[in-house]
């Protein structure tokens, strides 16, 4: 079997199918101007010779097209088709797409920020969006799906090489779109449990950061010190921080107080070097009692 | 010929006849040439800030990471690039300018039905600009939705969605206005004796489109209004988390965006229809087979938006019908192709300017449709969907498509619209920076495209940085294609133009160059054939 997948044999044919209809068409149609614009060029042909419309003619062209467009129906559906059946024996694994961030929930509640599969097993995802639509796509597989909350959407596949592969959000989904990215990493059945073996479950790390993961907070406020989008977790408080508030520039300490109306009123003050606009206030969303939990595990990143 | 009685020293259009003067007889006026440049200046000045939108996205995507801004800014810029392009430019486009120029003179009347209420709509064009203007300057900083608003992002973003929703709204009442007004022109003002397949093929395209727009147009601004209820009023229309459907907001907004491509496309054909009968001094292949065409484009048109969403999670007997009745729709498309083409066949070919943009839009629109192809088949559409690839075809239609068939159109009735011919080698070399810089712009697009790039990114892979150098210094090129494109027109400094520079049969070459404020003190006589060479 070649291909990574088992849909990238039956794909690509009708890609060659389609490219190569195209091409003849395309070149037929551009050999033909050309053609008559040197031919009868008015240099070379002064007077036009008047031709009358040709009913065989048009319902030629109108009949051939109309076979060959039903014909390529025919593949595109064909080809398309198995995609939809997934075999009784695939393994399931929950795809969870978040502003910006891939994880994949295995069974036992383990998870993983990036995805591993075990060869030659047909694998359904299912995709889960805890937020606005995200597109899961996996090009080396030929696969793509939306990730549309409050629907139920789903892919498979049969994985069919070892190796890494890209995979990429490609439906828009706000300011890092384009980071929200991760790798699927296709191993052998054995290193597959072995890694399956050693994974955490997710509920291990501290209340506050689980809260902070669930909000995708960390997709722009990173904990290691990078600048994302906003600035980083670390360090974060205590520490003081030039804002503008209503367009005047004043100095604030990262406090409780501050962290809370950060949390609720975003653009309220905007510290120097970021842009407004761009969070959206938690107010309703992250309850008093999370924001808490927040500020408890915000002290413990120094 | 026909029973044009116009004396010689009845003053042109361009002049001002009437009690105002100046700028004021310009913004009152109800001429529908007048009007018609009224929109072909606006559309300008938006089509100039549009293209600087779009070099600026390139120039930041030359290289991978971040070069000069960073993603938030990006968004917003894409937006807006697509809103202009879109909502401003392509939709009322063709139909505004040369619909309002042209199609009066070509069916013989003296104004469209009801001419006040065609100033009228391009007030509201200009109101619905001005609020998506304002959009970017007010609220929360410049939305940041992609033109298409898809929700829930769009009923959740900080960013202000609710101003540029409002002028996306306003600009289709300007739409629908000017489709009525123009369906009673043509039922009502025909010159007598010119019946439905005696009228031009220009007309005919202007009415095909004219019915999409009275009838598609209502539905996006529903939708719109349901979106700024949603913020507003927190109604679960599309967001899940109020009990709303978020794909019932792409159904929605499909069913009017994409029969607008049609409104878009339908008088880019017209256009490439007038313009390769005079050129080849030939009478057009196969008229009414071209005339039904438009009728069955914009027909069928209205029952494919669904293959927006093959990766929706769609059912999949919704997923097949909308493939089937996708390919369905390219077959009237080809048939205008094959006539066009025919057309040529033994004519007496003169490649002016015109025609060359003609010839470009066959070419480009081909690989757009072709393209169009793979996007309607099921199992290849799954790989290329919301990628490069997407933006590729697109432009091929839209610019390489409507865009070129803008240019050929202005061209070509520019010594009729100005009185005066233009340089045309001057408009040669633009042409070809145009068509070598719009190739490499837009061609490697497709190829990473395939290999999965997805659109609406502001960084990508290093494996992609190849196609993204070529399509920035295409993009450059074009740029520079279109600064010679205009100060050749621009210069003014061309010889006086006859009333019949390049031999057409349609009536608006039986006027003098400009025509004067009455188009016919006496209705012209009907030939038996639009396009008559015999």
């Amino acid at each position: 079997m070649s291909g990574a997948s088992n849909f990238v044999e039956g794909v690509d044919w009708v890609f060659k199918l389609l490219f190569g209809i195209s091409f003849f068409f395309l070149l037929l149609i551009t050999a033909t101007m050309i053609y008559f614009v040197v031919r009868y060029n008015r240099k070379r042909h002064p007077k036009a010779v008047q031709v009358k419309d040709s009913t065989a003619l048009e319902i030629t062209w109108i009949t051939i097209p109309i076979i060959i467009v039903l014909f390529l129906f025919y593949f595109g559906y064909a080809a398309f088709q198995p995609m939809i059946w997934v075999p009784k024996n695939a393994i399931q694994v929950k795809v969870i797409g978040r502003m910006w961030q891939w994880s994949f929930e295995y069974p036992g509640s383990k998870v993983a920020t990036e995805l591993v599969l075990p060869l030659n097993n047909p694998v359904k995802l299912n995709l889960h969006s805890e937020d606005v639509i995200h597109g899961f796509s996996i090009p080396a597989f030929r696969v793509k799906e939306d990730v549309v909350p409050g629907k139920n959407n789903y892919m498979w596949f049969t994985p069919q090489q070892i190796g890494q592969y890209e995979i990429f959000c490609t439906a828009y989904c706000g300011v890092r779109h384009s980071y929200m990215g991760t790798k699927v990493r296709v191993v052998t059945p054995r290193e597959f449990y072995t890694w399956l073996k050693a994974l955490k479950v997710a509920s291990a790390e501290p209340i506050g950061l689980v809260i902070l993961k669930k909000n995708a907070c960390t997709s722009c406020h990173s904990l290691d010190g990078s600048r994302l989008v906003s600035v980083t977790f670390k360090g974060l408080y205590g520490k003081t921080e030039t804002v503008t508030t209503n367009g005047a520039e004043r100095k604030v300490k990262v406090d409780d107080e501050y962290i809370t109306s950060s949390i609720y009123d975003p653009d309220k003050d905007v510290v120097m070097g970021f842009s407004k606009g761009v969070m959206k206030p938690y107010k309703g969303i992250i309850k008093d009692d999370e924001t808490k939990k927040i500020i408890e595990y915000l002290k413990t990143l120094k | 010929m026909t029973g044009n009685t116009h004396l010689h020293e009845e003053p042109s259009y361009l002049i001002d006849t009437g009690k105002r003067k100046g700028i004021m007889a310009w913004l009152t006026t109800t001429d529908h040439k007048r009007i018609g440049l009224l929109y072909l200046w606006s559309i300008m000045v938006f089509f100039i800030v549009g293209g600087i939108l779009g070099e600026i996205m390139r120039t930041e995507l030359f290289k991978p990471g971040q070069q000069f801004y960073g993603p938030q800014t990006y968004n917003a810029i894409f937006t807006l690039h697509g809103l202009i392009m879109i909502f401003l430019i392509v939709i009322p486009g063709l139909t505004v300018v040369f619909g309002n120029f042209v199609m009066p003179i070509m069916i013989g009347a003296n104004d469209v039905a009801f001419p006040r209420l065609n100033l009228f709509a391009w007030y509201l064009y200009i109101l619905g600009a001005a609020v998506v203007v304002i959009s970017q300057f007010t609220g929360n900083g410049p939305p940041d939705t992609g033109w298409t608003f898809y929700a829930p992002y769009s009923t959740q973003t900080h960013t202000n969605v609710i101003a540029a929703v409002s002028g996306a709204f306003i600009l289709g009442f300007s739409s629908i206005l000017t489709g009525i007004n123009f369906i009673v022109t043509i039922h009502r003002l025909r010159a007598p004796g010119m019946s439905f397949f005696k009228m031009p093929l220009l007309p005919w395209a202007v009415y095909a489109t004219a019915w999409i727009q009275i009838l598609a147009t209502p539905v996006i601004g529903i939708t719109l209004l349901m979106i700024i209820a949603e913020r507003v009023f927190h109604i679960g229309f599309f967001d899940p988390a109020l009990g709303g459907d978020p794909v019932l907001y792409q159904h929605l907004f499909w069913i009017y965006s994409h029969p607008a491509v049609y409104i878009m496309i339908l008088p880019a054909m017209g256009v490439v229809t007038e313009i390769i009968p005079t050129f080849c001094q030939k009478q057009i292949y196969g008229y009414k087979a071209i005339a039904i065409s438009s009728l069955a484009i914009a027909g069928v048109g209205y029952f494919v938006w669904g293959h927006h969403m093959f990766t929706s999670g769609m059912s999949k007997e919704a997923i097949w019908t909308f493939s089937l009745l996708t390919f369905l729709v390219a077959v009237p498309s080809a048939i205008k192709v094959f006539n066009w083409v025919a057309t040529m066949y033994k004519g007496s070919i003169d490649l002016k300017p015109p025609l060359l943009y003609a010839i470009a839009f066959i070419f480009l629109f081909s690989i757009g449709g072709l393209t169009g192809l793979v996007q309607g088949a099921l199992a290849t559409d799954i790989q290329v969907h919301d990628t490069s690839f997407v933006v590729a075809h697109f432009h091929y239609i839209i610019f390489g498509g409507v865009g070129f068939a803008f240019l050929g159109a202005i061209h070509y009735w520019y010594p009729k619209m100005f009185g005066r011919m233009y340089n045309f080698r001057v408009a040669n070399i633009a042409w070809c920076f145009l068509f070598i810089g719009f190739n490499l712009l837009y061609f490697p697009q497709f190829i990473i495209g395939l290999e999965g790039m997805p659109r609406r990114y502001f960084d990508y892979l290093p494996q992609f940085t190849w196609a993204q150098q070529i399509s920035t210094i295409g993009g450059y090129i074009l740029g520079i294609g279109f600064i010679i494109l205009m100060v050749n027109l621009f210069r003014k400094n061309g010889e006086k133009a006859p009333a019949n520079p390049w031999g057409g049969t349609t009536f608006e070459w039986q006027l003098p160059s400009p025509p004067p404020m009455e188009n016919f003190a006496t209705p012209p006589t009907v030939p038996d054939k639009p396009y008559d060479y015999d």
